[in-house]
């Protein structure tokens, strides 16, 4: 691991601003709370980086988040299911969920933006069918299947890491050695660099793809069953919301291209990390105001892509010169 | 001769890590016809792109009529009187030949288009260089060989003073080319010059009035027209007598390592391939551009799937589906567009190296960085790859090293059949050498070669065989002792059947 610079750089300059700025910051439980945000939101970033890696987008993160998110406490309260194959069920759902979108991507050569884009609106409108529009929840009920979202390892009396982080962190881990270690990693990156040639080289290409949208999928699913588990509420016609969005913005501060074949896996999270700071900032920081939340944060985002564009330029012919990518393989 | 119209004064363009062109001088009379000539990767389309607007020179003067010139686009250099004829045709299929002919400058006001006019103008035009077709056919409906008079029509029309053409003849017919060798004569008489590139040195010997021979980016200098012949022209693009630069030796053939049945690719399905290549045979495939060459390598390779047929590598046979299919049986394919098709260029030179043998070298599905080392070292010195390091994305190495990691990619499979899609494609000579050798050492230690070129002499110089193709069906096979440019271009327009139409 090397050069942690840009994105991390970044992330200290946004978190002594808002401690200097802010009110009850450092505070234990903002402190889990960022931690808890941060591990939700990382396991959708996390798997949308693998699409965009291979060149793709997956625009249907949110609803698969409403989807598992209503779907599960549904089966559970009004299905009478256990939570074990409730789960199970989300398992597969997710699975064929992304086997469906590999297979019109690569085998019917549609277009990314568009499979996921009708996806988008399907899962969604289907839940609202499922959930019949109706808020889906636990009640008071299954507190030790709700632990999952909910607690934490204690560290003091005040501070615990929440266990969602506990669990992107392990995914993370997983991920990175996926990425770096293995040889699907390699033929991940060589495909989003270059299709034709990679299957020239003998790769099938078309299944490392396909693979790809299921990982995206499922690891959508485990953030929506995190979500529910953790907030006890789902809306089915806006929870979830823009997740995707959030998603793939992570991505890219965290150093993938939409164009394909660059990203990593501590840039993702760090990138998560970031956005969950900022609307954290926000919240804390008092002439702020919560209605500015999409105008800071696109503008950050802008302005990193802007300085990461300019910063590629100025090295030329230098190799991997940016400043958001960085903790290389 | 007076004043030139056209003059080349100490022109310098680079790429990252190619010097392209390094103070090269040319100079074009009115009413002459300058062939250029030199080998892939010598220099000469750069310098025509720098004339006709398409790229801008790093350094040197262009003087149009004894007065520096600059052009920043394509219109400047229209503007000046030249055009540019592309090898690969810049046409747009879904418009008519008219529309085409007179795209980006429509005559007309306020947006309006004078159609009439264009129809008249194309019309005039397209009777020039005799192509019998209306001015309203889409050009879809044409053969390559006509579209690619459709753009030297269109270069007559912007009235150019220069006209530029390179590689006219390599998708044309005999008697298209024929015919085309007409046009250029008229326009001599009328006082336009031609800048004349090309790799058929009989073409050159027949039209040129003086030949001008490039040699990795610089002048190699000039022949006058009585000065033309073969043997001189070779000399000069290679540097040196023809035989030292193509080393072939004498090697026993081992048994036959491919054998095709009755091959038929997509492109042309009712066409029937069939041949066989020996270990240690270097078969050359000759033909024009879409004479289908390409597409029987993809098919050969699983690229594009065959429609049907046999392919036997040995001893397995079937027809590969899939790449993967086509290299677990010992089929390696170099393909023409290096950086499109070989290439990861965002890639270190070590990750394109082992991206075929990945798999084979695996540790269950993981990585195996001790192996993958020690093959790239043995490559990188195998084929003298130079690279800063093994870390160096391929983007930023010269063609020639870049085609050495494609090849040490298929060489880490030790495949038995190597098909190679024109090899030297764009790299400099002294690179050039090096693959022939390296094709040279492949065959004598059994490996069977068979490779595309569309350049005459890395035909006759490397083959030990030729297979002839045109339009999409093997027209003829020679052996080395009957190789000639003569003979090769007979087959490759379709022989004594295209004369008799």
């Amino acid at each position: 691991m090397k050069k942690i610079k840009g994105i991390l750089i970044t992330l200290v300059v946004i978190y002594v601003a808002t401690a200097i700025l802010g009110e009850n910051f450092l505070g234990g439980y903002n402190q889990g709370k960022l931690l808890e945000r941060t591990g939700l939101y990382g396991l959708l970033g996390i798997g949308v980086a693998f699409v965009i890696i291979t060149g793709g987008i997956d625009l249907s993160i949110g609803s698969v988040v409403c989807l598992v998110g209503c779907g599960v406490p549904w089966l559970v309260m009004k299905q009478n299911w256990s939570p074990g194959s409730a789960v199970m069920m989300a398992i597969v759902v997710s699975m064929c969920i992304g086997l469906w979108h590999g297979l019109l991507i690569t085998k019917l050569k549609l277009q990314p933006f568009v499979v996921t884009l009708c996806s988008l609106l399907i899962y969604r409108g289907a839940t609202r069918g499922l959930a019949e529009d109706q808020s889906q929840g636990f009640g008071g009920e299954y507190e030790a299947f709700r632990t999952w979202g909910t607690e934490a390892v204690a560290v003091t009396d005040k501070f615990g890491i929440p266990y969602p982080f506990v669990i992107l962190i392990v995914v993370a881990a997983v991920a990175w050695v996926f990425l770096n270690k293995t040889i699907w990693g390699r033929y991940l990156f060589a495909l989003g660099n270059n299709e034709e040639a990679a299957r020239l080289s003998g790769i099938n290409t078309d299944r490392m793809v396909i693979l790809s949208y299921v990982i995206c999928s499922m690891l959508a699913a485990l953030g929506g069953l995190l979500f529910i588990l953790n907030g006890n509420s789902a809306q089915p016609s806006d929870f979830g919301n823009f997740y995707e969005l959030y998603a793939i913005a992570a991505a890219v501060l965290g150093g993938c291209s939409l164009r394909g074949g660059e990203g990593t896996i501590v840039g993702v999270v760090i990138g998560t990390a970031v956005m969950q700071l900022l609307k954290n900032m926000i919240n804390l920081v008092d002439w702020l105001k919560s209605h500015m939340e999409f105008l800071i944060v696109g503008v950050v985002l802008l302005v990193a892509v802007i300085a990461d564009e300019l910063i590629k330029r100025r090295k030329g012919t230098e190799r991997k010169g940016s400043w958001f990518f960085f903790f290389e393989t | 001769m007076g004043r030139p119209f056209l003059e080349v004064r100490q022109i310098t363009k680079r790429f990252p890590g190619v010097v392209a062109l390094s103070g090269v001088d040319l100079q074009v009379n009115p009413g002459e016809v300058v062939a250029l000539i030199g080998e892939n990767g010598a220099g000469k389309s750069t310098l025509m792109k720098i004339l006709a607007g398409v790229q801008a020179a790093d350094e040197g003067d262009l003087l149009v009529e004894g007065e520096p010139i600059r052009f920043s686009c394509v219109q400047d250099a229209q503007k000046a009187g030249i055009a540019l004829i592309h090898q690969e045709l810049n046409l747009a299929d879904n418009l008519t030949v008219a529309a085409n002919m007179f795209l980006g400058r429509e005559p007309g006001k306020f947006g309006w288009i004078d159609q009439g006019l264009i129809e008249r103008e194309a019309t005039r035009v397209l009777e020039m260089v005799g192509l019998e077709v209306s001015h309203d056919t889409l050009l879809s409906e044409l053969t390559l060989g006509k579209q690619q008079l459709v753009e030297i029509a269109k270069a007559l029309s912007t009235e150019a003073k220069v006209i530029i053409m390179d590689e006219p003849t390599s998708s044309l017919s005999l008697s298209e080319s024929e015919r085309l060798f007409e046009v250029i004569r008229d326009l001599r008489k009328k006082g336009v010059s031609v800048i004349y590139i090309s790799h058929r040195l009989g073409e050159v010997k027949e039209l040129a009035d003086r030949v001008v021979v490039f040699r990795d980016g610089e002048n190699a200098g000039t022949l006058e027209r009585n000065e033309v012949d073969h043997d001189a022209m070779v000399r000069m693009m290679v540097g040196r007598d023809i035989s030292q630069f193509y080393q072939r030796t004498e090697h026993e053939l081992g048994e036959v390592a491919l054998s095709v049945r009755g091959l038929r690719t997509v492109e042309h399905p009712s066409n029937e391939l069939g041949f066989e290549v020996r270990a240690g045979e270097v078969v050359g495939v000759a033909g024009l551009v879409g004479a289908g060459r390409s597409e029987m390598l993809a098919a050969l390779f699983g690229a594009q799937p065959a429609l049907g047929g046999e392919v036997s590598v040995g001893g397995q046979s079937g027809l590969p589906r899939s790449p993967r299919e086509a290299l677990g049986r010992g089929l390696a394919l170099v393909p023409e567009d290096r950086k499109g098709q070989g290439l990861i260029l965002d890639m270190a030179v070590k990750e394109n190296m082992s991206l075929a043998s990945l798999r084979r070298d695996a540790k269950g599905p993981f990585l195996n960085v001790a192996k993958e080392e020690e093959l790239v070292s043995e490559m990188t010195s195998a084929l003298s790859v130079k690279t800063p390091g093994s870390w160096q994305w391929a983007r930023f190495l010269s063609g020639g090293n870049q085609q050495k990691i494609v090849l040490a990619k298929w060489l880490a499979l030790k495949p038995k059949v190597l098909l190679l899609d024109e090899p030297t494609r764009g790299i400099d000579i002294g690179a050039k050498e090096e693959i022939y050798l390296l094709m040279e050492k492949f065959a004598r230690e059994g490996m069977a070669v068979l490779f595309v070129s569309s350049e005459m002499e890395e035909i006759m110089g490397m083959a030990d065989r030729t297979l002839v193709m045109h339009e999409g069906r093997i027209t003829g096979e020679l052996a080395r002792e009957d190789f000639s440019e003569e003979a090769i271009m007979e087959l490759a327009t379709g022989g004594k059947m295209n004369k008799a139409e």
